[in-house]
């Protein structure tokens, strides 16, 4: 009995710790999941709500992973979450890669137009006008698909592909409803016009080897479409619609207020003073510090790792047997010449094909570490030259192994020398850790870019984040220039 | 005898610099090294110590013994070069202080790493002893030629050496800086140290040298007592070369 109980115990406080770690990318992710305008440290949209019930539903905690939309796929296979809600349409060539949920929400491509634009209604007046949509979305293969010619903008944010349309760089913008109601119906000189166009289902997707957790999911899912849940959620997000009320045979007529729409106009589209404007600023501060230190963490460790590896690399350059030497150059030459962003894609996605994986931050530690090394190894190679041989000759007849005459004589004095570039370097890898966030770090510039696109505030948010990076770097000039003062002979 | 090389040759890119010279140092004695530039004077002194590898003969400093790569092996080549080394002190024509380290710590930054052994004490002493002893926290590059020359010496002297190897020592000073310098190796004669000159200093070989070797060509030509060099050179290379000097 005793034993049963214990059993008993094991398997609820098992059962409590399982997570169900979900991968979205909450940038311009309104109504999808977004930080609140109000809270922003706090999380909502209604693929919230979804994840949340069916967690609560599968007795599981859900756990919250921030990637890039393009990646969510590539991150899932990479097993850095479990499941993907974040808009994801049911597409053929998606099914091969990933197992779809059936539908949990269902919608079509809706098109925005300025409010003064009178001459667009439909998908034939696009003929040779300037249309924006998003990277890789299902409007961007309707729109390559329509037998007219269009000029294509394709726009990584929903935010910006609004913005631009505001400002006349374009003169539509397809996408799907729900972020054409949250950014283009919202908007006060932007209208909705004409039908739907196309239709797609939103599905969980879940890696095909695990089949445990689809089968749970599906269940739980088809559970909270049936008793209303998922109805009630969507209705409060206003985007009741007949596609998905004929799917699941119920009527398209809501039963309750947009609540969560309405308080989303009110909070994101209004206009503040500016003195709650500033109030907004520094309520942001400790989510930037948050991001600063994330950035700072990572700099600081892959400038550890590149100026080791610059070291070693330069002395095999310089003091190798030929074979080391080639290899060194080879080193220097290739990943000098790659982009960082290419390597960044290769170590996150590309290794785990080969069965190396790295979490994301030592993912990011290497790529940079790596790539600034191949930099350092330069410096330092330029910089033991520039020390005259004749400083070893004078140290090795003293008796100094060849070595010992390095370490105390021409290392000394050649760091003295690369100070100034290495600093230099160091800045700039403090600018360029901001790419790491396509391998879903949550950085400075990832939170800048959730923040604006929250706010639809790009400006001030931006040069608010200008200045954390600045401010960050500022120490280690001074450091540096406090160096080559006490070096300086 | 305290150094013994025997038919010592080298050649850089198929010119052969030092064309089998054979040449014995007593305890005690400071031999001058004079020629022509170029005749391989310098490149022998640092064959001596093993800054360059002889491609043939042998030098021997009490019972430490360098031969060619051929011979005994790259490695072991440079085993027994960094062992000598720490027996034999070089002065060079251009100083080669470190210019990271003050003038005391270029003087006890050898015994430390070499020896583990801190040298303070002495090197202070030795400082005093060049006329520095003011000197010993100021950088190399707050010093005058003659005092950085002196300053060498006395790193040189530090590692208390059985040999001292001069590689034109005064040439790159201003004259009027010159007889500082000449006046430390002086006193070091004087006081038994042995010494291997290469030099232009007529004036301070013929004074203070116990014996002139006259290189040219990589070869000696001629050795002896200062006296006999200067006043009566048995060989008539020798006569042109002192010709050009006097």
């Amino acid at each position: 009995m005793r034993y049963l109980l214990f059993l008993l115990l094991f398997i609820s406080s098992a059962n409590a710790t399982e997570k169900l770690r979900w991968g979205a990318d909450i940038q311009s992710g309104a109504p999808y999941a977004y930080k609140a305008p109000d809270h922003p440290e706090q999380m909502i949209g209604f693929e919230v709500e979804i994840v949340n019930a069916l967690a609560h539903e599968l007795d599981m905690e859900p756990v919250f992973v921030q990637n890039l939309w393009e990646g969510l796929i590539q991150g899932l296979q990479r097993k850095d979450y479990d499941i993907v809600i974040n808009g994801l349409e049911i597409t053929p060539d998606r099914a091969e890669e990933v197992h779809f949920s059936q539908p949990y929400y269902l919608t079509s491509e809706r098109l925005t137009v300025r409010k003064s634009t009178m001459d667009i209604n439909n998908v034939p007046d696009l003929k040779d006008r300037r249309v924006g949509t998003l990277e890789g979305s299902l409007a961007q293969r309707i729109l390559k698909e329509l037998k007219i010619p269009i000029q294509i903008i394709p726009y990584a944010e929903e935010v910006t592909a609004y913005s631009d349309l505001a400002l006349s760089r374009t003169e539509a913008v397809l996408l799907d409803e729900p972020i054409a109601l949250y950014y283009g119906q919202a908007n006060p000189s932007l209208k909705i016009v004409g039908g739907s166009i196309g239709e797609m289902a939103y599905g969980i997707a879940t890696r095909k080897d695990n089949p445990e957790l689809s089968l749970k999911i599906e269940v739980a899912l088809d559970k909270l479409i049936r008793d209303g849940t998922i109805r009630s959620i969507l209705e409060r997000w206003n985007l009741w619609n007949s596609q998905t009320a004929l799917a699941w045979h119920m009527d398209a007529k809501p039963l309750s207020a947009p609540v969560s729409y309405d308080k989303y106009l009110e909070t994101a589209w209004l206009k503040r003073p500016f003195g709650e404007k500033v109030k907004r600023y520094v309520s942001f501060l400790p989510m930037l510090a948050q991001g600063a230190l994330m950035t700072m963490e990572i700099s600081v460790l892959a400038m550890i790792l590149a100026i080791l590896v610059g070291l070693l690399v330069a002395m095999a350059r310089l003091y190798g047997a030929w074979p080391v030497r080639w290899l060194a150059l080879s080193f220097v030459e290739v990943w000098r010449g790659t982009p960082l962003l290419i390597q960044l894609y290769l170590i996150f996605y590309g290794l785990p094909h080969l069965g190396i994986r790295f979490d994301p931050f030592l993912a990011a530690v290497i790529g940079l570490g790596l790539n600034y090394g191949a930099n350092e190894a330069e410096n330092y190679r330029a910089g033991i030259q520039s020390i005259p041989r004749t400083q070893g000759d004078a140290a090795q007849a003293l008796g100094m192994s060849w070595w010992q005459s390095l370490r105390y004589i021409i290392l000394p004095q050649a760091t003295r020398v690369v100070i100034p570039p290495v600093t230099n370097d160091f800045i700039a890898l403090l600018k360029d850790s901001s790419l790491v966030s396509v391998i879903t770090m949550v950085e400075l510039t990832t939170t800048y870019g959730q923040l604006a696109s929250t706010y639809f505030d790009y400006l001030g948010i931006g040069i608010l984040t200008a200045a954390v990076y600045f401010l960050i770097g500022l120490p280690f000039v001074r450091l540096s220039h406090y160096f080559e003062r006490r070096l300086r002979v | 005898m305290l150094v013994e090389i025997q038919n010592l040759k080298k050649s850089f890119g198929g010119r052969e610099v030092v064309r089998g010279i054979s040449l014995e140092v007593e305890e005690g004695e400071l031999v001058a090294l004079i020629g022509p530039s170029g005749c391989g004077k310098s490149t022998l002194l640092r064959c001596i110590n093993g800054l360059e590898t002889a491609d043939s003969g042998t030098v021997r400093i009490e019972s430490m013994t360098l031969q060619s790569h051929e011979e005994i092996g790259r490695k072991e080549f440079s085993r027994r070069a960094q062992a000598l080394r720490q027996q034999v002190g070089m002065v060079f024509q251009s100083f080669n202080l470190f210019p990271h380290l003050t003038v005391l710590e270029n003087l006890m930054i050898a015994p430390r790493v070499v020896r583990g052994v801190n040298a303070r004490e002495i090197s202070l002493a030795l400082l005093e002893k060049v006329g520095l002893g003011d000197k010993s926290e100021n950088y190399p590059e707050q010093l005058s030629g003659g005092q950085q020359q002196r300053a060498a010496i006395a790193r040189a002297l530090a590692m208390s050496p059985k040999v001292l190897l001069y590689d034109e020592p005064t040439s790159a000073l201003d004259p009027g800086l010159v007889n500082e310098v000449l006046r430390v190796m002086k006193q070091l004669d004087v006081e038994g140290m042995t010494q291997i000159v290469v030099t232009h200093e007529m004036r301070f070989a013929r004074e203070v040298a116990d014996r002139i070797v006259f290189i040219e060509h990589g070869q000696i030509i001629e050795s002896g007592k200062p006296e006999q060099i200067f006043s009566k050179p048995q060989h008539e290379r020798t006569r042109a070369f002192l010709a050009d000097f006097l």
